[in-house]
C-alpha cells in the first residue's frame, strides 16, 4: 500500500484548508521560481523521465505530448487547455482536486503553460461543477494576489494567466478536439485530426490539452523529483493514481493509491470490500463506461494499470471502478450505458448518429428478453461497424461495453432470449 | 443525440442589468479580442440566470447581437448543450442521476420519490411553476451515489427519506444542507480513513461538529 509521505494529494478529503494558508502548508508554491529556472526543456525531459501518462483515459506520455509543441514560439501564441469537463460515467477525481486541492492544479498549470511556452490557460470545466468552479476561482484570484501568476509569476519574470472556461452539459467535450470547438464558442463537436492540437488547436494556434490529474501532479514531481515518482508503481506505469470505487462495495470512496495496486487490494483495503464478500462479485468495470468489464476470475489478480488491463482487453481509463454484485441485472447495467452513449453522441458522424440509437434499441429488447439469439450475433456485428469508424472515439467508447458484455455474459444473453425464433425483428 | 424544441417566444424584450453587464465584461476579457465568440457560452449563461432559468427567443437575440454573431450559430450552441433551457423552468430543478453508479446504488426509487412527492413525471414542472424534474446522466459525484443536483448544488449519499426531507424543504421555502446527506465530509470511506492517518483527528473533530 501506498505510504502517505508518498501521496500527492494531501487533502483529497478537503478536512484541511484547501485554499493558500492551508495549500502553503502542504507545500504548494515552495521553490516554484526554482522550477521554472530549470528551462523548458528540462521541464518537459523531468517529466518524461517520470514516466507520467495522462490521466485523463487515453493514458499517453505527458511529457512527450508536451515536446509536439513547436520548440520556437513564432507569431502564434501557445495555450495550455486543462480538460475537467469530467464526465465519464464513474469517474469524479478532477472534482476533489479542484474544490480541495486547487492550488496544486494553478501551479501545474503555471509549470506545464511555461514547459509548453504557453501564457494563458484555459481550464474548461463541466458547468454542473458550479460549486468546483467557485473554490477553483477563489484559488486562482488568491493566485494572482500573492504574485504567484500575473504578470510576474513567483518572480520568474514569466507572464501567466490562468481562465476558467464553464462547459453546459455536454459529455463529448471531454473530447479534446470537441472542448476545443467549444472553447471557441462553438457547438462540441470533434475535428478531424490531423491537423493536431500542438499544431492548430485553440484560436488556431498550438495547443496541449492535458487532464486535471496529469497537471496537478506536475509541481510535486519537480519538486520530488523524478525519479521519486518514476519508482513508484511498475515499469511503464509509475506513480500514483487516483483511484474511484463506486458502485456495490461497503464504502465508496476516492483514494490515491500506487499505480499497478492489485484490484482486488484496492476494494478490501480502502472500499471495505465488495457488500456481502468477495464472492458475492459479479463483474468490475475498471476504468470508467467505455471500457470493457471484468469478471470475478479476472478481478482475483488483475492489477490496476494500463498495461495489465488492457491485456484483459479492457482499460485503466479513468480509474473510475464500478462494482457490481451478484444481484445486478448485468444485462441492464450495459444497456443503461447504451442509453448514455446514445444521450451524448454529437449527431456528427453517421455511424455514431444511428449506430448508438441502434444498439440502445437492440440491447433494450435483449435485456427484457424480446430478441431473437442470432441477434446477439447482429448486434457484435453491429459493434464492429461503428468501432473505428467515427472521428472521435465516443463510437468506439459506445461499442467497447457491448463487445466485452458479449465476450463475458453471452451465456446469460442467450438464456434470457432463448425462447424466441430465430427470425429477425427489425430493431 | 438529444435535440431541443425552438425556443419560446413568450418574452419580447431583454438585456443585460447593471450588475449583470459588469459580470459579462469580466468574461470578455479572458478570450483575444478576435474570438470574442468565445465568450457566447457563458454571456448564454449570465443571460439564462437573469431569465429565471431559461433562455427566451430576445434572450438569445441579445447575445447574438452583442457578439456580432449570427443568430443561428448562437441557437446552435444554445440548442447543443443540456444545461441551456429553451422553455421555462420550474424555480428548483431536481436532476436525478441514474446513470451506472448511482442506478446500482437505488437512483430508479429517488426517481419514483420525486416522482410521487412532486406528482409530476420526469420532464414536467409542477402546476405552480416551483419544480421540474428530470433525469440526468452522469454529475461526477459517483463515489457519493445516489445523488442529485438542485440548480447549483449537489445532494449526495441519498436515500428516500433524505430526499423527501430535501423536496419538502425547499416546498417549505428553507434551504437544505447540500453535499452528504449521510454525514460523510466528502468523497472518503464512510467508516473512517484508509489514508492520510493524519487528517484523522481533522475528520474526528468536523464529525462531533456535524453532531453538536
Amino acid at each position: 500500500m501506498l505510504k502517505d509521505s508518498d501521496r500527492i494529494f494531501t487533502n483529497l478529503y478537503g478536512l484541511d484548508d484547501p485554499f493558500i494558508k492551508g495549500a502553503k502548508k502542504r507545500g504548494d508554491w515552495s521553490n516554484t521560481k526554482k522550477i521554472l529556472k530549470l528551462g523548458r526543456e528540462k521541464i518537459i525531459e523531468s517529466i518524461k523521465e517520470s514516466g507520467l501518462r495522462g490521466r485523463g483515459g487515453a493514458g499517453f506520455s505527458t511529457g512527450m505530448k508536451w515536446s509536439f509543441m513547436p520548440k520556437e514560439i513564432g507569431e502564434r501564441p501557445h495555450y495550455l487547455v486543462i480538460n475537467a469537463d469530467e464526465g465519464e460515467p464513474g469517474t469524479c477525481k478532477d472534482r476533489e482536486i479542484m474544490r480541495h486541492d486547487p492550488h496544486k492544479l494553478i501551479e501545474g498549470a503555471l509549470l506545464a503553460s511555461f514547459a509548453i511556452g504557453a501564457n494563458v490557460a484555459y481550464c474548461y470545466v463541466r458547468g454542473e461543477f458550479f460549486r468546483e468552479t467557485e473554490a477553483l476561482q477563489r484559488a486562482v484570484n488568491e493566485a494572482y494576489a500573492a504574485n504567484f501568476i500575473g504578470d510576474n509569476s513567483c518572480g520568474s519574470g514569466y507572464k501567466f494567466d490562468f481562465f476558467i472556461h464553464r462547459g453546459m452539459g455536454a459529455y463529448i467535450c471531454g473530447e479534446e478536439s470537441a472542448l476545443i470547438e467549444s472553447l471557441e464558442g462553438k457547438k462540441g463537436q470533434p475535428r478531424s485530426k490531423p491537423p493536431f492540437p500542438a499544431n492548430i488547436g485553440v484560436f488556431g494556434c498550438p495547443t496541449t490539452v492535458n487532464n486535471v490529474e496529469s497537471i496537478a501532479v506536475v509541481p510535486e514531481i519537480m519538486r520530488r523529483g523524478d525519479e521519486w515518482f518514476s519508482g513508484l508503481g511498475k515499469i511503464n506505469n509509475t506513480g500514483t493514481k487516483l483511484f474511484l470505487i463506486s458502485g456495490h462495495v461497503n464504502t465508496p470512496c476516492a483514494v490515491e493509491e500506487e499505480m499497478g495496486i492489485p484490484l482486488k487490494e484496492l476494494i478490501e483495503k480502502h472500499a471495505g470490500g465488495v457488500r456481502g464478500g468477495w464472492d458475492n462479485l459479479k463483474a468490475v468495470i475498471p476504468g470508467g463506461a467505455s471500457v470493457p468489464l471484468l469478471v470475478k476470475e479476472e478481478c482475483e489478480t488483475v492489477t490496476m494499470d494500463f498495461d495489465a488491463l488492457r491485456e484483459l482487453r479492457s482499460g485503466l481509463g479513468t480509474a473510475a471502478v464500478m462494482v457490481m454484485d451478484k444481484s445486478t441485472d448485468i444485462i441492464r447495467a450495459i444497456t443503461r450505458l447504451s442509453a448514455f452513449y446514445k444521450h451524448e453522441s454529437c449527431g456528427q458522424c453517421t455511424p455514431c448518429r444511428e449506430g448508438t440509437g441502434w444498439m440502445w434499441r437492440i440491447m433494450e429488447r435483449i435485456c427484457v428478453g424480446n430478441a431473437s439469439v442470432d441477434e446477439i450475433d447482429m448486434l457484435e456485428e453491429v459493434t464492429h461497424q461503428i468501432e473505428g469508424h467515427t472521428i472521435c472515439a465516443h463510437g468506439d467508447a459506445a461499442a467497447w461495453p457491448i463487445q466485452g458484455l458479449i465476450r463475458k455474459f453471452r451465456d446469460e444473453m442467450i438464456k434470457r432470449n432463448s425462447g424466441n425464433s430465430k427470425t429477425i425483428k427489425a430493431a | 443525440m438529444t435535440t431541443q424544441n425552438e425556443p419560446s417566444q413568450t418574452s419580447k424584450t431583454f438585456s443585460f442589468t447593471p450588475k449583470i453587464e459588469i459580470k459579462a465584461l469580466e468574461v470578455l476579457q479572458k478570450y483575444p479580442e478576435d474570438w470574442q465568440a468565445s465568450a457566447v457560452m457563458p454571456l448564454l449563461d449570465l443571460a439564462q440566470r437573469q431569465n429565471g432559468g431559461w433562455l427566451s427567443q430576445a434572450a438569445i437575440e441579445y447575445v447574438a447581437n452583442r457578439l456580432s454573431m449570427p443568430l443561428i450559430r448562437v441557437y446552435e450552441v444554445a440548442s447543443f448543450y443540456t444545461m441551456y433551457n429553451l422553455k421555462p423552468i420550474g424555480e428548483h430543478h431536481i436532476e436525478v442521476c441514474t446513470n451506472l453508479p448511482c442506478w446500482l446504488r437505488g437512483s430508479d426509487q429517488l426517481v419514483q420519490a420525486c416522482e410521487d412527492f412532486l406528482g409530476i413525471k420526469s420532464g414536467q414542472t409542477t402546476d405552480d411553476g416551483k419544480f421540474t424534474m428530470s433525469e440526468v446522466e452522469c454529475l461526477g459525484a459517483c463515489v457519493n451515489a445516489p445523488m442529485m443536483q438542485i440548480n447549483d448544488d449537489y445532494y449526495e449519499d441519498l436515500n428516500v427519506d433524505a430526499t423527501i426531507k430535501i423536496l419538502s424543504k425547499l416546498k417549505a421555502g428553507s434551504k437544505p444542507k447540500t453535499g452528504s446527506q449521510s454525514g460523510r465530509r466528502s468523497c472518503e470511506p464512510a467508516t473512517g480513513l484508509t489514508s492520510l492517518l493524519h487528517q484523522k483527528k481533522l475528520l474526528d473533530k468536523q464529525h462531533n461538529k456535524g453532531k453538536g
